[in-house]
């Protein structure tokens, strides 16, 4: 052991370290600084040996806190010294001195540069740890060459391209560009063959980078990879400094999964098995052990493999093993563990469908809500909330509501908008989600937002039916001693609006309600008492008979805020004033607030802005981004913000206020385009009129821009000016939104995806989603349709009817007529085989969402090929039979033109998917495809087709396609089918939502208009 | 990737720091407070990581000493807790079982170490015998460099006699 010592640091950190209190060490430094500032001030006499004490004593004190504002050009110098000592203390006390940003480093780059391409190896690992550390754009721009040559240079030592490897990590996160992709990927390559476990841990990391911006490029990195992955594995060839607590280097092996994991599929069969074989290996060897250490590096592997099998979406059996294994993490006693099961049981819910097993453990993670760590806590609450659904959403937030009032104080307001979220999202009745939302502003009204109150508004407002039980409640909550402010301002909107509806009942009374709404005005803040006033004035509205005595009350609160500071409040009481003098006209212009259009929740938009900011690029992400959606659940599914939905989120909560805006043109439109959607919604709503005050006094307006100081008349001619305004609307571009509603996404694209496998959604618009999950055996399937409504008010008059062609036998089961809000209905669907044919199945569906009549015809993927059962056969099996069904029309061959470019491993797994096996290595020229398979029909037994497709390397847009098999219908049919599949596969990496042009879109109100033909489509499509 | 590493004690007092993403003192300064008053303050038998401001911190008590490593939130933690422990142990063969003092009085050792195990963020060298090595060869260059500093010193002042 080598301790150089250093006498002055010593004496001087022993000092610190005596210090009685923060007073006298501030002191002490105080004086070192002043001693290190004059010393290096007549730098001349100052030894080589000094200057690295008084350049440590300094990063001594900046490590403890205190601001070194002189010294750093002292530091940075040594980096130019021609000896070791000094070189290293310069690069390790500039490394931690400076940020990458800082001024002086600029002036080392050229030192910097020629320890890296000079020929001492001392010299070259200190400039690329320092520049590894804290390389900014400017050394990544001039260094990197220079770095790559060391990493790939066959002279230079493990110990420096070990280090110039994260080196250049650094530079290539710095500036993606300074590594030239093209000739970059072949090196990558060639040095994942490196032999020293060393070099190969770090050329790992900069690989995970690499590909994680770029996967394309680096395809030829795949099968190495899992080859270093099974040589781990098999603790073969490791040698023993690499293997940690007996386990062969943890760290490589969870970078080379992670590396994995960019990859979107593993296309070649071998690789893709000799991977699985690894991965069950650790999914199932991995034991519990005392060593904590080999525990948790054992334990690091595990969970990489886990989120590999999860990312590969592999056999269903291996996914299943993956969850079994998570419910027996999140029950052990071991904390991490346990935290780390609750967080990839998130993860997991996030690729996959395994909502209905992890409910299983429901009890599990609520009792882990309640854990002593908070860390935990917090994961449990993610995983509730992922996992939550219309079956237990009951469940769930109940626990969160009582789990509210212990919470932590720091996660309350994330546990409110999970609690609000998930109470919309999933309502089973829209009672309950009242008593929440009410409950939860109750228990934690500092942390429930505004978003929360309004929401809850919005949707009273579009359900008649509950206006009389929220009005209810709100009077219930009334009556408590404290009640936080929230709960007054959202009692006092809904009993303004709604309280009429109760009057009979004891304690409603126009001047009870009055009375004990006015007993909070005293307490609350001026945004409260806007909505109070506003809350006076339709109670007095809707006071008939009127009644003089609260009439008299009112006028004179009115009368007394007249002169209040607050010009909003000044202003509203005016208008209510002089308004309620009005008489008649009054009912009018106070009607109830129309419906609101449907939007995105303002929640879930929150929720989901939250999740951006926190996770860019991370694997997770994109694995999620990878898979195509197979949610079926409604709500999960974000509407698209190009344009699909009427209005954008919560335009109405900051509407301008008509005529007094500032902006007056700018007002009108808005004006205009909320119209024209309220209309769309609902065309017999009152006058014009009605609405734009209706929306002027709704206390949701308190949300607009300052309103300019003008009152009675102002608004008076406002009124007058109502066919001003809707001129206005005449010319407010509302030819933008018509209205057709338009799908969601191409339904094309969704038919061909469905094809190929048998979950998905089938169609979406604004309103409905349809999903669909099938189930095929032999020539039996069993489809069911999930119909949501994304909407908070139902949909009407809904129908589902089943045009079958003749080779079908389909059966609807009953579909209910009516979708409550929020909803989901399944609807299963019976499917036998009779018959070969490609015709296709047509599901003709329509709904009523307010007036708006819409129509669709959609193919279900009820095709050919889903009757067909993969199967393999022998060489000798295939070509015995490929002998014996010689010729047409057993045998059809036809070379087919206009195919979708696929590479060889591409078009195997298309046939794959279509249920035709491919054995690979069974014809002789490896262009050639070959394929078996059965084909199942109730008339007859299982009938076995051959396939051999002959590609052109060439040529990729042509092939020759031979389909053999004992029916002359099914070859011919099956042919036709698979040529249909090769020519008008859409393209799937570039699958946009938007709906391409010339693609058939639904048009309401033209009930069977012929693009929606399906005959048409196909005819489209070919 | 790792975003920093820091090593506080039981007290609070910070034994050493290393940021491999760009933070100004200031910056560092509120880190390491807010961390301190989490970290320090939870019980034992809990998990090792703590969730903050959308990273991970995974940290790891050892006596009076707590080493604790920031890093992504996607990142495995388990991973990080190892090569914790990983450093801990090279700390510990260098120094002869290490304690919080000789970490104290050569705190510069430290950063050399560290810098054997860790460069951008992200593990260099995953054996303890290959890190042993090259710590070694370069106080080896160092001795050699004073040695002969002083010996030419000492022809310096023969000749001068």
């Amino acid at each position: 052991m080598a301790l150089s010592g250093m006498r002055g640091l010593s004496v001087f950190i022993s000092d610190v370290r005596n210090c009685q209190n923060k007073e006298q060490e501030r002191l002490r430094v105080d004086k070192e600084l002043g001693n290190i500032r004059t010393r290096f001030k007549n730098e001349k006499g100052l030894t080589p040996y000094e200057k690295k004490k008084y350049v440590w004593k300094m990063l001594y004190i900046y490590m403890l806190g205190y601001d070194v504002d002189f010294g750093h050009m002292e530091a940075v110098s040594l980096i130019s010294a021609p000896k070791y000592p000094e070189k290293q203390v310069g690069y390790i006390v500039t490394s931690c001195l400076l940020n990458e940003n800082h001024d002086f480093l600029r002036l080392v780059i050229n030192t910097v540069r020629n320890d890296i391409i000079g020929r001492n190896e001392t010299f070259q690992c200190l400039a690329l740890t320092m520049v590894g550390n804290i390389g900014g754009r400017e050394f990544a721009e001039s260094l990197a060459p220079d770095v790559q040559k060391l990493l790939i240079s066959s002279s230079c030592r493990p110990l420096v391209r070990k280090k110039a490897a994260l080196c250049l990590l650094r530079l290539y996160r710095k500036n993606p560009d300074v590594v030239n992709v093209d000739g970059w990927s072949d090196r990558m390559t060639q040095l994942l063959d490196e032999r020293d476990l060393g070099v190969l841990t770090s050329v790992m990391s900069l690989l995970v980078a690499l590909v994680s911006n770029n996967h394309d490029a680096y395809w030829s990195c795949l099968p190495k990879c899992v080859k270093i992955l099974e040589r781990l594995a098999r603790n073969q060839d490791v040698p023993q400094e690499y293997t940690y607590y007996g386990i062969p280097s943890p760290w490589l092996q969870v970078k080379t999964m992670r590396v994995l994991q960019y990859f979107p599929t593993i296309e070649d069969p071998n690789t893709r098995r000799s991977l699985f074989e690894v991965l069950q290996r650790i999914l199932m060897g991995t034991d519990v052990v005392k060593n904590v250490n080999k525990n948790n590096a054992s334990h690091a592997v595990l969970f990489e493999a886990l989120a590999l099998v999860m990312h590969l979406d592999a056999e269903k059996e291996m996914m299943s093993q993956c969850v079994a294994l998570l419910g027996k993490f999140i029950a052990v006693r071991e904390p991490n563990i346990r935290y780390l099961g609750l967080e990839n049981m998130t993860r997991m819910l996030m690729v996959t469908d395994v909502q209905d097993i992890i409910k299983r453990h429901q009890a599990q993670i609520i009792t882990s809500l309640k854990d002593p760590d908070i860390s935990i806590r917090r994961r449990a609450l993610d995983l509730l909330y992922s996992m939550c659904d219309v079956s237990n959403a009951k469940d769930i937030v109940e626990e969160l509501l009582q789990y509210l009032s212990t919470a932590d104080f720091v996660m309350r307001e994330e546990l409110a908008l999970k609690a609000a979220i998930l109470a919309e999202k999933f309502a089973p009745d829209l009672s309950w989600y009242v008593d929440v939302i009410l409950q939860l502003i109750d228990k934690a009204g500092d942390f429930v937002s505004d978003d929360i109150w309004y929401r809850v508004v919005q949707f009273v407002t579009n359900n008649e039916d509950l206006q009389p039980y929220a009005a209810i409640k709100a009077r219930e909550y009334l009556d408590k001693p404290a009640l936080h402010e929230t709960m007054v301002k959202v009692s006092a909107y809904l009993l303004g609006e709604y309280s009429h509806l109760l009057a009979r009942r004891p304690g409603c009374s126009p001047r009870e309600i009055f009375t004990i709404l006015h007993e909070k005005l005293p307490t609350v803040s001026t945004s409260t008492v806007a909505i109070l006033l506003s809350t006076y004035a339709k109670i007095l509205m809707h006071t008939q008979p009127p009644d003089p005595e609260l009439q008299h009350q009112i006028w004179g609160i009115f009368n007394k805020y007249e002169s209040y500071i607050d010009v909003e409040i000044q202003q509203r009481a005016v208008e209510y004033f002089a308004l309620s003098r009005k008489g008649a006209a009054l009912a009018d212009i106070l009607a109830e607030m129309p419906k609101f259009p449907e939007r995105q929740s303002a929640l879930l938009r929150r929720a989901e802005d939250a999740e951006i900011d926190t996770a860019e690029q991370s694997a997770i992400k994109l694995r999620a981004q990878q898979q195509t959606s197979n949610a079926l659940v409604l709500t999960d599914q974000r509407p698209p913000d190009n344009g699909s939905v009427p209005v954008g989120q919560l335009a109405l909560v900051k509407m301008p206020s008509m005529s007094h805006s500032t902006d007056a043109s700018l007002a009108d439109q808005g004006l205009a385009q909320e119209n024209g959607t309220l209309s769309k919604v609902d065309p017999q709503a009152a006058p014009p009129s009605a609405d734009l005050l209706g929306d002027l006094l709704g206390p949701l307006a308190i949300e607009g821009p300052p309103i300019a100081a003008s009152s009675e008349q102002n608004l008076v001619s406002g009124l007058d000016t109502v066919p001003s305004a809707s001129d206005a609307l005449a010319l407010a571009p509302v030819v933008e939104q018509s209205n057709s509603v338009q799908p969601i996404g191409n339904i094309a694209e969704r038919f061909h995806a469905l094809c190929l496998k048998d979950s998905g959604v089938l169609y979406e618009d604004p309103y409905i989603q349809v999903g669909i999950k099938a189930e095929w055996r032999a020539h039996h399937g069993r489809l069911v349709l999930f119909l949501g409504n994304k909407n908070t008010s139902p949909l009407l008059s809904v129908k589902a009817l089943i045009l079958p062609p003749a080779h079908l036998k389909i059966e609807l089961s009953l579909v209910p007529e009516t979708i409550p809000p929020r909803a989901q209905v399944q609807c299963p669907l019976e499917v036998v085989n009779l018959c070969p044919s490609r015709d296709i199945a047509v599901l003709d569906f329509s709904y009523k969402f307010g007036t708006t009549m819409v129509n669709a015809k959609l193919r279900l993927p009820a095709v050919i090929t889903k009757f067909l059962q993969p199967m393999s056969v022998s060489a000798e099996e295939f070509f015995r039979q490929w002998r014996s069904l010689a010729g047409p029309p057993l045998k059809l061959q036809e070379v087919v033109r206009g195919v979708k470019p696929l590479s060889l491993p591409e078009m195997a797994n298309l046939f794959n998917s279509l249920r035709l096996m491919v054995t690979p290595g069974l014809d002789p020229n490896p262009n050639n495809l070959v394929a078996s398979t059965t084909f199942h029909s109730e008339s007859t037994q299982a009938m076995v087709c051959l396939m051999r497709v002959e590609t052109d390397p060439s040529d990729r847009t042509q092939l020759r396609m031979t389909i053999a098999s004992v029916d002359p219908t099914l070859t011919f049919e099956l042919k036709e089918f698979i040529k249909e599949q090769l020519v008008s596969m859409p393209t799937a990496p570039t699958a946009s939502t938007v709906p391409a042009p010339g693609t058939p879109q639904v048009q309401p109100s033209v009930p069977s208009a012929t693009p929606t033909d399906p005959g048409a489509m196909l005819a489209g499509l070919l | 990737m790792i975003h920093f590493v820091l090593l506080i004690s039981r007290q609070g007092k910070v034994r050493l720091t290393k940021w491999y993403s760009p933070y100004a003192q200031k910056e560092r300064l509120k880190v390491i407070r807010e961390l301190s008053g989490v970290i320090l303050t939870r019980g034992p038998k809990l998990c090792n990581f703590v969730e903050w401001r959308g990273y991970k911190v995974v940290y790891k008590r050892y006596a009076s000493l707590y080493f604790c490593m920031c890093i992504d939130q996607d990142d495995n933690e388990l991973e990080i807790l190892e090569i914790i422990h990983h450093f801990v142990e090279i700390l510990d063969r260098y120094f002869g079982s290490v304690c919080e003092l000789d970490l104290i009085f050569n705190f510069h050792k430290a950063y050399y170490i560290l810098d054997e195990v860790l460069i951008a963020g992200e593990l260099q060298e995953s054996s303890k015998k290959t890190v042993a090595r090259l710590i070694a060869a370069q106080d080896s260059l160092v001795e050699t460099a004073k040695e002969e500093a002083s010996s030419i010193s000492n022809i310096i002042a023969q000749a001068t006699k």
